[in-house]
């Protein structure tokens, strides 16, 4: 039980400021603490929040805002390259971000997860807590299969089924697993720098939002892109998924807590604040920028509002959530609305405008939340102009690794089976050339 | 497109021999969607026993609306509109003309157009009755 203890000494996230690695060895030294029951329900139960926000939450918002054409390749996408996720997370994937050894960079040991059973458990952020093992490793799992999935976004309508699962297998690989392990595993290279991100602002968001930019970048425009009309095929799906979505955000925020009590309380509240402030200033700037309002505006904002309280959920007080809705949904909204048709990049569902706009203004904006003029939970000794610093070198951090191992992954899949189906099958659908089947047989 | 009208015009011609004595106009009204209701009520008022209705596109002096999905501005030429064909005898057409300009009238632009064809002949398929007998 020691033994699995320390291996699990890399469960640890970068919740408190005053984090040491002295405390995981002060929990070995006790005798063996018990999961509590109460812990280990809500925990379960984020698991499968977090679960329902890929399928079918993200697969439904996503798959709304295709073509009829294509609908049935992306909620194929979804749920086959989450499930490969999964797979691959009990076989290395776990090893390598909370492995029982490790360097700042990855860590090793316990593959296939031969040294966890049933009685094993994982330390959570009070002193002489823990959770299940299996339980935490099944929660840290839900994370690695929504971020890859999350990339899927911006190749849409063109990207090869064969290609993403490749491309997957090597993403999850050389940049997920490290960059999990950098960020949230005591003695990783974020980690150690006393960086904040309660429930994945790098981790998740910047990292989804990096690989999908160069993704659709090395894949091209969808043919048509900027000239055909390519509208959402249902708006009503997207909304579905959107609050798909927020209702599993509250087990990726407030279960970031991996216990239940007054931080997965904050994290709860600020999933529900950040996010209604993001739907209504996405609208606003909407007319802002002369346009109408819009029910797609408001699911935008609604998730760049989710994305930028994610690093801070429980390092916010309630206004410092709405005011990082108020301040990513605007920016997040200029960049997809105006700034990316300028450049004329086709991201084709801007997973790089919301999750890489949003997550990276609030991985930096979380040093700020902090202060408790805000509500935030920092002490009298916070420094925030040092504070931003490390934040600041954390994001450039997951930025260039997440930019450089993309480029990598993406190469992979395009020497190994080619990122792009054939034009006839762009033209005829993806659902019909990639998988044989319609969406919708009236 | 001259040789496929001309084997129109001609195997009209080749009916209405068959079916001397026939007189029917098909009329075919473009209408605002909306009106579809008023102006089947009116029809039947006035004894129309039957109709047509299919749900259309296009474009005439209305404009298109645009839509904005994210900032990606698409705008649709396309007008929804309904379409309703009734064939009918030849006394029976100026009325049925009348009601519907009548009642698919709203004074704005994109009110619709009415065409009326001369109708060569007409088969009830059930009991295979001819001519304006089968409407």
């Amino acid at each position: 039980m020691v033994k699995t203890l320390g291996m699990t000494g890399g469960a640890i996230m970068a919740l408190l400021l005053t984090a040491s690695p002295a405390w995981a060895q002060e929990a070995v030294a006790t005798a063996a603490p018990v999961a509590d029951k109460g812990d280990t329900a809500w925990m379960m139960t984020a698991t499968i929040l977090v679960m329902a926000m890929i399928v079918p939450g993200l697969a439904l918002f996503y798959g709304g805002l295709v073509r009829t054409k294509n609908m049935l390749s992306v909620l194929t996408q979804i749920l086959a390259v989450a499930s490969l996720a999964m797979i691959i997370w009990v076989m290395y994937g776990y090893s390598t971000a909370f492995g029982p050894e490790g360097n700042a960079f990855i860590s090793w040991g316990n593959y296939f997860l031969a040294q966890t059973s049933a009685d094993s458990t994982a330390v959570t952020f009070t002193d002489g807590v823990v959770i299940p093992e299996f339980v935490f490793i099944a929660f840290q799992m839900t994370f690695a299969a929504i971020t890859v999935s999350l990339i899927v976004g911006s190749l849409v309508e063109r990207f090869k089924f064969s290609a993403l699962m490749v491309f997957a297998a090597v993403w999850l690989t050389i940049v997920y697993f490290p960059i999990a392990h950098m960020v949230w595993a005591e003695g990783g290279l974020i980690f150690d720098m006393g960086a904040l991100d309660f429930a994945g602002g790098t981790v998740v968001h910047i990292n989804a939002g990096i690989a999908a930019l160069v993704g659709c970048l090395l894949l091209g425009k969808r043919s048509g892109y900027q000239k055909e009309i390519m509208a959402p095929h249902s708006l009503t799906m997207t909304l579905i998924g959107t609050g798909l979505l927020w209702v599993g955000w509250f087990g990726f925020n407030a279960g970031s807590a991996l216990e239940a009590n007054g931080s997965a309380g904050l994290a709860l509240i600020n999933t529900f604040l950040a996010t209604a402030s993001g739907v209504l200033f996405w609208m606003l700037t909407e007319r802002a920028l002369g346009h109408k309002g819009s029910l797609l505006g408001a699911c935008s904002g609604a998730i760049a509002g989710l994305v930028a309280i994610t690093p801070a959920a429980g390092n916010s007080g309630p206004f410092g959530a709405i005011l990082l809705g108020a301040i990513a949904a605007p920016i997040a909204c200029y960049f997809v609305m105006k700034l990316k048709t300028k450049l004329g990049f086709d991201d084709s569902l801007d997973v790089f405008g919301i999750h890489g706009v949003a997550g990276i203004i609030g991985s930096i904006l979380t040093a700020v939340t902090m202060l408790p003029a805000l509500g935030g939970p920092a002490g009298e000794d916070y420094d925030l102009v040092g504070q931003l610093g490390t934040q600041l070198t954390a994001v450039a951090i997951a930025i260039g690794w997440c930019a450089v191992g993309s480029l990598i992954a993406f190469g992979v899949a395009k020497i190994t089976v080619g990122l792009r189906v054939s034009e006839e099958v762009e033209r005829e659908g993806l659902d019909l050339g990639e998988h044989g089947e319609r969406a919708y047989n009236y | 497109m001259a040789q496929l009208l001309l084997v129109i015009f001609v195997s009209a011609r080749v009916r209405v021999e068959l079916f001397e004595g026939a007189k029917m106009k098909y009329i075919i009204a473009i209408i605002k969607p909306f009106k579809l209701d008023e102006v089947r009520e009116a029809l039947t008022a006035i004894g129309v026993a039957g109709m047509t209705i299919s749900e259309v596109k296009g474009f005439g002096r209305q404009k298109g609306q645009t839509e904005t999905y994210r900032g990606a501005e698409y705008t649709t030429n396309m007008v929804p509109k309904v379409k309703i064909e009734i064939a009918t005898s030849d006394e029976m057409a100026p009325q049925v003309i009348e009601s519907i300009e009548a009642t698919a009238q709203s004074g704005s632009i994109g009110d619709g157009k009415i065409f009326m064809l001369d109708l060569g002949a007409a088969t009830r398929i059930r009991t295979g009755e001819n001519g304006d007998t089968a409407l």
